[in-house]
C-alpha cells in the first residue's frame, strides 16, 4: 500500500522511471519522493538498523529521504523533481 | 577596502526567499542597491507561501485559505523585481567564510563575496522523540503541509495529527477542508491551556477568532480532539498502523495509516553561526539563537537577520523583519532609509511579540517528556543512537556540554546536523544533569551546512586556499 494518497494531479502528464528495476508512472508535478511514497511505502532502508523509513520533513531538514539511482548518484527525494527515465533503487541499505 | 569605489561594493546578499526575504529585497531595490537573492527552493514564498511545482487547478485560495492575499502580493512583489535583482533558485547557500559565500547552484559551487548580509532562513517543524516515530508514515506537520500543499497528497487514508502549536489545528483543519480522512488530532497541551488564547483577542481578534473557528469546524465534521495527551507511542512495524497514548491515566489507541507530528517551529541559525554571530538564550523559544536588536542588526556588523530564522514569530512578523533588517543595512551604509517606516515596523514587531507569548502559553512545549522517554527510542534518526545511549554516554562521561555529548555519543553528527534531534538532545541533557536547557550550550554549526557533494566542497576549499 503506498503512503501518500493524491487528491489532485491524478490527470496530469505521466512520467515514467522505474523503482527497484519495475517499471512505474509518476506525474508531471512529482517531486522524486511523491513519485515513490504514492506507488510504495518506503524510500529507503536506514544504514544501521535497515529499518524502513520514508522521509520525514519534505522540506530539505531532516535528509531522512536520500534515495539512490541505478548509476550510483544519490539524491535527495524530497527536494528533487522527478525527470523521465530516472532508475531509483529503494532497497540498498547503505546510502552514506 | 579604500581601493574600492562604491559602485564596486559586492551585492548585499539575501539568503531566503520567504516573506523575510522578498520584503527585505524590494525594500533595498526600493533603494537603489541590486541584491543577489538565493533560495534552496525553487519558487519564492518560503514555507508558508511555497509554490506547486505545476499549476494543479487549485486556485491561491485552495492553497493559502486566510491567507491567499498575502501569498499573491507577496509572489507578485517578488516577481516584480525581476531585472532589478539577482535570484538563484535551488541555490543552497552551505559555507560563509570571510565574507565570502559558497553557494552550490546547478551542480557547481561557487562563491560570492558580499557586502550586507541579510538571514532569512526560516524555521522547521521542532519535535521530541516518540516510539515509532521513525515509522514510514510519520511525517512531520509541516511536511504534512508540505505534501499536500506543494504536491496535492494526503499523507494516509485515515489520519492523526498530533503536537502541539496552531500549525496542528491549521494543517488538520486544511486536510478536512481538502477531502482528506482526519481520524483525530491529539494535544500534548491540557484543554485549560486554550484560554491563554483570550489574553490574545485585544491583540489579534481576527487571528484568534479564525483558530476558534477551525476548531469549531473540526468538532463539526466530527474529528474527535483530545486535549492532554502524553505517553504518546506510534506503533507498526513497517509503516505505521495505530497510535497509542494515555490521558488521564487512561490508555487509548487509535488506529491510523498517517501521522503529522510536530511541536511548534525551531529556527535555522547555521548560517548565523557560521557568520560568526554571538548567541543567547531565548526563554519562549527555548533555544540558544543568535543575538539580534529590534531593526535585527547581528553582533558581526553588516550581518542581520530578519524572519522566523531569528527566532520564531510568524509569516506577518517575518515580512516586517524582513523590512526592518533592509532599513537597518541602508542606515548604516550611510543610504537614505526611512526612520518612520522603521519605527513603525517595530511596533509591530513588538505587537506580535506579545501576541507570540500568548500563543507560547496556549500551545505550550511538552519538555518534561524528555524525562520519560524510553530508553530504547531512537533520539537521533541519522545515527540510529537511542535515547538509553544517549543517557549512558551523559552519565559515563560525565558530559554537561551538548557538544561534547556529540562527540562522545555522536548525537548530531549525522546528515541533519541536529536540526531533529538538537532539541531533544539539549532537554534530555538538561534533564540529566539536574540544569536548565540554557546551560548546555548548543551543537556548533558546521559547513557544509547540508550536504553537497564532497567533490563540490573540496573544490571550493581549493579555491578558496588559491
Ligand atoms: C513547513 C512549515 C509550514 C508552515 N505553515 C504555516 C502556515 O500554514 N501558516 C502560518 O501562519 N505559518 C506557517 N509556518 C510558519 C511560517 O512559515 C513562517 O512563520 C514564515 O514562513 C517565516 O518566513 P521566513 O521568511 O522567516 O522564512 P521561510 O518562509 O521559512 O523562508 C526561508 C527560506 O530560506 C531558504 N533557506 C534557508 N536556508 C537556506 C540556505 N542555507 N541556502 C539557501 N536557502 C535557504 C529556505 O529554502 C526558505 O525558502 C510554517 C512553517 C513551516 C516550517
Ligand atoms: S524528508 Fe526531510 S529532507 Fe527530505
Amino acid at each position: 500500500m503506498p503512503l501518500l494518497h493524491r487528491l489532485v494531479r491524478a490527470d496530469h502528464p505521466s512520467i515514467p522511471f522505474t523503482l527497484d528495476g519495475t517499471p512505474c508512472e509518476a506525474r508531471a508535478g512529482d517531486t522524486v519522493l511523491t513519485a515513490i511514497l504514492t506507488q510504495a511505502d518506503r524510500l529507503r532502508l536506514s544504514e544501521f538498523t535497515a529499518s524502513p523509513r520514508a522521509g520525514f520533513c519534505q522540506m530539505g531538514a531532516c535528509q531522512d529521504c536520500w534515495v539512490v539511482l541505478e548509476s550510483g548518484e544519490r539524491l535527495r527525494a524530497c527536494s528533487t523533481a522527478l525527470s523521465p527515465g530516472m532508475r531509483i533503487l529503494t532497497r540498498r541499505a547503505r546510502v552514506a | 577596502m579604500s581601493a574600492h569605489s562604491t559602485s564596486e561594493r559586492p551585492q548585499p546578499l539575501i539568503v531566503g526567499a520567504g516573506p523575510a526575504g522578498i520584503r527585505a529585497a524590494q525594500a533595498l531595490v526600493a533603494a537603489g542597491l541590486r541584491p543577489l537573492v538565493v533560495d534552496e527552493a525553487p519558487a519564492c514564498g518560503g514555507q508558508i507561501y511555497r509554490q506547486r511545482l505545476v499549476p494543479d487547478g487549485r486556485s491561491s485560495r485552495d492553497l493559502y485559505g486566510s491567507e491567499a492575499a498575502k501569498a499573491e502580493a507577496l509572489h507578485r512583489d517578488f516577481a516584480a523585481l525581476d531585472g532589478k535583482l539577482d535570484y538563484w533558485p535551488q541555490a543552497l547557500l552551505w559555507n560563509l567564510r570571510d565574507g565570502r559565500a559558497d553557494i552550490m547552484v546547478a551542480g557547481t559551487s561557487r562563491q560570492v563575496a558580499h557586502d550586507g548580509l541579510i538571514l532569512a532562513t526560516g524555521a522547521t517543524d521542532r519535535t521530541l522523540p516518540i516510539p515509532g516515530w521513525t515509522l514510514p508514515g510519520v511525517f512531520t506537520l509541516g511536511g504534512a503541509q508540505i505534501a499536500l500543499k506543494s504536491q496535492g497528497c494526503a499523507i494516509g487514508s485515515r489520519i492523526v495529527f498530533l503536537g502541539s502549536g496552531p500549525l496542528l489545528y491549521l494543517v488538520a483543519w486544511q486536510y478536512m477542508k481538502a477531502g482528506a480522512n482526519v481520524a483525530a488530532v491529539l494535544d500534548t497541551a491540557p484543554f485549560a491551556a486554550k484560554f491563554n488564547l483570550l489574553r490574545g483577542l485585544p491583540l489579534f481578534p481576527a487571528i484568534v477568532l479564525r483558530g476558534m473557528r477551525m476548531t469549531a469546524e473540526l468538532k463539526l465534521a466530527g474529528i474527535a480532539l483530545h486535549y492532554g495527551v502524553g505517553d504518546v507511542r506510534i506503533k507498526g512495524s513497517d509503516k505505521v498502523d495505530a497510535v497509542a497514548w494515555r490521558k488521564d491515566g487512561l490508555e487509548h489507541r487509535l488506529a491510523c495509516d498517517g501521522i503529522g507530528y510536530g511541536l511548534a517551529l525551531r529556527s535555522e541559525t547555521q548560517l548565523a553561526d557560521l557568520a560568526g554571530c554571538r548567541f543567547a538564550f531565548n526563554q519562549r523559544d527555548r533555544a540558544l539563537l543568535p543575538k539580534h536588536d529590534a531593526a535585527g542588526r547581528t553582533s558581526v556588523p553588516g550581518v542581520y537577520l530578519a524572519g522566523d530564522g531569528a527566532g520564531i514569530a510568524g509569516a506577518d512578523a517575518a515580512e516586517r523583519a524582513g523590512e526592518r533588517a533592509a532599513l537597518a543595512l541602508l542606515q548604516d551604509r550611510g543610504l537614505p532609509h526611512d526612520p518612520t517606516r522603521a519605527a513603525t515596523l517595530e511596533a509591530e514587531l513588538a505587537r506580535i511579540g506579545r501576541f507570540r507569548d500568548v500563543l507560547e502559553a496556549a500551545f505550550p512545549f511538552p519538555a518534561h517528556w524528555v524525562k520519560n522517554t524510553a530508553d530504547a527510542t531512537t533520539l537521533c534518526r541519522c545515527e540510529e543512537i537511542t535515547a538509553g545511549e544517549v543517557r549512558a554516554a551523559i552519565s559515563r562521561f560525565g558530559v554537561h556540554e551538548l557538544n561534547r555529548l556529540k562527540a562522545v555519543s555522536r548525537v548530531g553528527m549525522g546528515r541533519c546536523q541536529g536540526r531533529v534531534c538538537g532539541a531533544a538532545a539539549a532537554e534530555l541533557l538538561a534533564h540529566e544533569t539536574n540544569r536548565g536547557v540554557e546551560a548546555v550550550g548548543r551543537l556548533r554549526s558546521q559547513a557544509p551546512v547540508k550536504p553537497v557533494p564532497l567533490t563540490l566542497a573540496l573544490a571550493a576549499q581549493r579555491e578558496a586556499a588559491e
